[in-house]
């Protein structure tokens, strides 16, 4: 931190001056010519929580992405097909139990499965063919969005909230003071929140088990060199089969997520696809913090843009992507 | 700054050039293409309406959109997923320079003005795009191009100003002079041809002029070739640029084909479907994106009734497509001309060989010869 301040101090003026501004917006009580010129509070803090809690489904996607390219180098374009079949997956034992918490388990569980047999069955017979690669996995996709309208039907389906999640909480910001003086707070739906923390937990947890663990030493060994990981006696075959199944599991994890505060449809996939794609070219391939920060770069343009820029909310998207190509084409958080 | 270097590469290789001029054309002794050639030329005698404009014109309209990636891919080594996305603005740019049903966009322009300036403003749009995509290598422009794709969808989608949101553009204006309506069956289909015939040899006649096998050296060894002196971007951009150009064409023709554009003909799925259509075809030589696309649309048109006589669902379509395009994947390097190619190699000496690989090792030669060439200019 602080050699970055000695490096960037005029970077570093402008970040604490962003912050202030950010924390100034979020905290005080907006004048009245601001509200007359942006819009009331509410709508501000509305979209900005939005936004960061889809930044949390994001980071979910993502991270799974962004781990399996890191360590395989494999462009998994059916990444979205796996967070829908979780989402499908999630519904029916959601519909079928009621319980929430189980398809969690079982989503994580299938995709997970679903993910080893890919890596198993396909993509080690073409290793260090990235292209190729990447074909099969557009294939997959095809044939897997497919499968699943041929399985589910073209219809939405949104999972069911558990009880215990139902209704929303009242946080400590003002929003606006009524005229008696009486402060109004926020007023946010519980179930994005519990959402959001639980992504945290999963990154924070993803971060320690890469950094503290051993595993996570052999998983950053075979990200910087993996021909000299597997000469040192890895059996790094199934490094790639455990790192493969956890980046599909979390896709499936985030379906049930995306199912839970959105809906599942065909075309999910897709958009998923195209959000974690542009997620990780922004953070940096291969990078989990940089999954983290773009994602919620990604996040709260989506839905800050939809609100205040509507007709050009994924423009807005787009030019981050581009500013970022342009100016740092590894992507922010990238080592190379 | 190194494209100037293509005019010190263009003297040099006249003795090359006259040498391979007999060779340099494999297509006139060849019986094969010139009976190809007379059935496509006779093709409205053959066909009626439907078979001419449903199957062949739009074949030859999305084998161009796979011959622009195909250019690309084959030569430059970038797979770039936005050509239909090119395609596409440019047929949304005539759309609304020209005439349509849609007034309040419309500028209503003549075609004459419409579709120079929509080819004009594709290519551009290409061009940047590209310049984008070549600041990253390898799968990365796959991501990159396929996320340029994706927010022009959404955009469309989402702006009516221009777009007219997910409605799309309709009663397209299509030409009419000379007394004729060039968008009856036979004019349209001639016209088709022509341009896909043109940009055929265009690319044929690219792949072996300086700046294709220079493009072909940038592809094999970028950084030999940056010592050499070349500026590797800028003919990474001059590629994409010449690709965008014959996808817009292809756009161009696609509008005046339905008459109408809306988002969903620039959807992702859509997007995919031209790399399907070049990589089953090979994406080794020009003519693979129009084998590729003349099996896609079959299949797109006549799988349903094939699936339904089978006693399947007819609805599975796209299945058939994703696992027909994963089975080529796998099993061969080069589409179908590299299964083709293997099975005449087995045919002729039943010597074991890598199958595939031949048009690709013979671009290599070409592209080293190219190289050296220069090193000794």
């Amino acid at each position: 931190m602080t050699r970055f301040v000695e490096r960037h101090p005029a970077w570093a003026l402008i970040v604490i001056i962003a912050i202030a501004v950010a924390l100034w917006l979020i905290f005080a009580v907006w004048p009245q010519g601001l509200e007359d010129a942006v819009g009331r509070k509410r709508v501000f803090l509305n979209a900005l929580f939005n936004g960061i809690t889809l930044g949390g489904l994001y980071f979910l996607v993502a991270s799974g992405f962004t781990l399996i390219f890191g360590l395989m180098r494999n462009v998994n374009l059916a990444h979205g097909s796996l967070y829908l079949f979780g989402g499908y997956v999630g519904y029916a034992i959601s519909a079928a139990t009621g319980s929430w918490v189980l398809s969690f388990i079982v989503a994580f569980i299938l995709t997970a499965l679903v993910g080893v047999l890919l890596q198993v069955l396909v993509f080690r017979r073409m290793e260090g063919q990235d292209l190729r690669q990447t074909m099969v996995t557009i294939g997959l996709s095809i044939v897997f969005a497919d499968l699943m309208l041929w399985a589910c039907g073209g219809d939405f389906y949104q999972i069911q909230t558990p009880n215990w999640l139902i209704g929303p909480v009242e946080l400590p910001l003002v929003t606006a003071v009524k005229s008696s003086g009486e402060p109004v707070y926020l007023r946010y739906p519980l179930v994005r929140l519990v959402i959001f923390a639980a992504s945290v937990v999963i990154g924070v947890a993803m971060w320690l088990a890469l950094n503290r663990t051993r595993i996570g030493m052999i998983i950053r060994a075979g990200v910087d060199d993996r021909d000299i990981l597997a000469a040192t006696g890895v059996r790094i075959q199934l490094v790639f089969v455990v790192v493969f199944a956890l980046g599909a599991g979390l896709a499936g994890v985030a379906g049930v997520v995306g199912g839970t505060f959105q809906s599942l449809s065909p075309g999910e996939d897709i958009r998923f696809l195209l959000a974690s794609l542009v997620v990780v070219i922004v953070g940096g391939m291969g990078s989990i913090p940089g999954a983290a920060l773009g994602a919620l770069i990604i996040g709260l343009a989506e839905q800050l843009g939809s609100v205040y820029i509507p007709t050009y909310a994924i423009v807005v998207t787009f030019l981050i992507m581009v500013l970022v190509l342009a100016i740092r084409p590894q992507g922010l958080l990238a080592r190379r | 700054m190194s494209l100037a270097h293509d005019t010190r590469v263009t003297v040099r290789p006249t003795a090359a050039v006259q040498r391979s001029r007999l060779r340099g054309w494999p297509e006139i002794d060849n019986p094969a293409a010139w009976a190809v050639a007379a059935i496509l030329l006779i093709m409205p005698l053959i066909a009626n309406g439907f078979f001419l404009i449903e199957i062949f014109a739009t074949t030859l309209i999305l084998g161009l959109m796979a011959l622009s990636l195909m250019f690309l891919a084959g030569y430059g080594g970038m797979v770039s997923l936005m050509q239909l996305t090119i395609a596409g603005f440019s047929a949304y740019m005539v759309a609304v320079f020209g005439a349509s049903g849609n007034a309040n966009i419309s500028l209503g322009w003549p075609w004459w003005l419409a579709v120079p300036m929509a080819l004009a403003l594709a290519t551009i749009f290409g061009t940047l795009g590209g310049a984008l995509a070549v600041r990253t290598e390898g799968i990365y422009t796959i991501m990159i191009t396929l996320a340029i794709g994706a927010a022009f969808y959404y955009f469309t989608n989402q702006n009516w100003a221009i777009f007219n949101g997910h409605t799309g553009i309709n009663t397209v204006a299509t030409p009419h002079f000379w007394g004729v309506n060039w968008r009856a069956d036979i004019p349209f289909y001639y016209i088709v041809l022509a341009v896909a015939a043109l940009c055929y040899f265009a690319v044929d006649y690219i792949s072996r002029a300086p700046f294709g096998l220079a493009l072909q050296g940038v592809r094999d060894n970028p950084r030999r070739m940056a010592a050499l002196g070349f500026n590797v971007n800028a003919h990474r951009v001059a590629a994409y640029a010449f690709a965008s150009f014959v996808a817009a064409l292809a756009g161009v023709l696609q509008v005046w084909n339905y008459r109408q554009i809306s988002p969903g003909s620039v959807s992702v799925g859509a997007c995919i479907d031209i790399l399907i259509i070049a990589v089953v075809g090979g994406i080794t030589r020009p003519i693979g994106p129009f084998i590729g696309a003349l099996i896609f649309v079959l299949l797109r048109t006549f799988a349903l009734d094939f699936l339904v006589k089978l006693g399947l669902d007819g609805n599975r379509f796209r299945l058939l497509i994703g696992l027909g395009f994963l089975a080529i994947v796998f099993w061969s390097s080069d589409g179908v001309i590299g299964l083709w190619q293997s099975w005449r190699r087995r045919q002729r000496s039943g010597a074991a060989s890598s199958s595939g690989r031949h048009g690709r090792e013979a671009g290599r030669e070409s592209g080293q010869g190219s190289t050296q060439g220069s090193r000794h200019g």
